[in-house]
């Protein structure tokens, strides 16, 4: 019991006391009723509510809703993310200009401000949408789907969405993709997994760009590997230059073997309804 | 600063100010969360983004309350729980890597006072 007032914030568990504001100072005693001087009415109104509300609810239904649409279109949807400058765009670039696959390639791009890397993608022949987020640092599912919104309507193979250059904020907003692609550069250091192991934590792949440089820049690849096998044993590592192009083919085989089981989820050969179909990561 | 905790608070904040009307409370004199290490979140930073969140609202005076949530793995081998030391989640007998979270991404608003 509050030795001052005579309340029980001992009720709560871990509860380390509080600051009493609603006591009346001492030199003003409750004058209402003088027999009971610890009570004053405030204290006695003061009352505990258990609550139990997700604050990423909200986000977390507009998430779910986005994941329902994308699923109902057949879109495999990514979210790409990185700190500044590790070669997000550059790879969606040359994802765009990659002309092999026949892709149909949407883009949704979050950036603090500029519609510079809309422009590029546009130029390497995706649809891009820019989604200028001011001082926001991430982006979340409401943004996304009103994006959508402006985005043609089209039989997107891929839907991109490079999300806003960070490795801390973007990591708890799920915007209801089927994949998350954590991108790191060679620039960055081999620790990079262990410095943000939160974001690593929840990608289902990693790609490492700029190897064209690796070794200017004295890359360590085998620790680097190590060190994400250690932090995220759940991902799908490969490694490329976005660039030169270099590696880009096992990535594109990839993406192509998830289109295709998505469709074979989506469209499902008469007769094999006990298929078992692996390969796209669950969410 | 662009900081996601300022939004996050905010929400806290709108969460907190609707069940203190609900509940026809004057003040809010105490908040408390739960959030997990793995959630992505900075205490400090909530800390930080709370006192700018509440000014001029029935929360200005309260005290927040942050609970951190540890993360529990479990191996699916070993079929147990375990608390991992550091951000290598290796189950201690078998010594596999796991990626089975039982807690840790908790991000909550669990209890508040109100008057």
């Amino acid at each position: 019991m509050c030795g001052d007032c005579g309340c029980s914030p001992g009720l709560v568990q871990g509860y380390q006391g509080h600051n009493h504001l609603s006591h009346p100072p001492a030199d003003q005693p409750d004058q209402q009723d003088q027999t009971r001087p610890n009570l004053d009415v405030s204290e006695t109104s003061l009352r505990h509510l258990e609550i139990k509300a997700n604050l990423l609810g909200q986000n977390d239904r507009l998430a779910a809703q986005n994941r329902l649409l994308f699923r109902q279109q057949g879109w495999l949807v990514l979210n790409i993310l990185s700190a500044p400058g590790s070669g997000k765009t550059a790879l969606i670039e040359r994802l765009s200009q990659n002309r092999s696959n026949r892709w149909q390639i949407g883009v949704i791009v979050g950036d603090l401000a500029t519609d510079n890397d809309a422009k590029r993608l546009d130029n390497a022949g995706a649809t891009a949408i820019q989604i200028t987020t001011g001082t926001a640092c991430h982006l979340e599912a409401s943004m996304v789907s009103k994006a959508l919104s402006q985005l043609p309507a089209a039989p997107w193979d891929l839907l991109v969405i490079e999300n806003v250059g960070n490795l801390v904020c973007p990591s708890a907003f799920d915007l209801g993709e089927q994949m998350r692609v954590v991108v790191m550069s060679v620039t960055e250091g081999e620790d990079k997994p262990q410095k943000y192991p939160t974001m690593f934590k929840s990608a289902q792949v990693v790609i490492i760009n700029k190897t064209d440089i690796a070794e200017a820049v004295e890359w360590q690849r085998d620790r680097a590997i190590a060190n994400l096998q250690q932090i995220a044993p759940q991902a799908t590592i490969f490694e490329v230059s976005a660039r030169t192009g270099a590696g880009m083919e096992d990535w594109y085989a990839y993406l192509d073997r998830c289109i295709q089981d998505l469709r074979l989820q989506l469209h499902p050969p008469k007769n094999s309804q006990l298929l078992q179909i692996g390969g796209l990561p669950s969410n | 600063m662009a900081m996601h905790e300022v939004s996050l608070m905010q929400t806290t904040l709108d969460l907190a100010l609707a069940h203190a009307t609900q509940q026809g409370a004057q003040h809010i004199h105490w908040i408390k969360l739960r959030v997990g290490e793995l959630s992505g979140v900075i205490p400090e930073a909530l800390t930080l983004a709370f006192e700018i969140v509440i000014v001029g609202t029935i929360a200005a005076d309260a005290q927040l309350e942050v609970e951190t949530v540890p993360v529990i793995c479990y191996c699916s081998t070993c079929q147990q729980d375990f608390q991992p030391d550091d951000w290598v989640y290796r189950c201690p007998t078998c010594n596999q890597f796991t990626t089975d979270l039982r807690q840790g991404r908790d991000l909550e608003l669990t209890a508040m006072e109100v008057s």
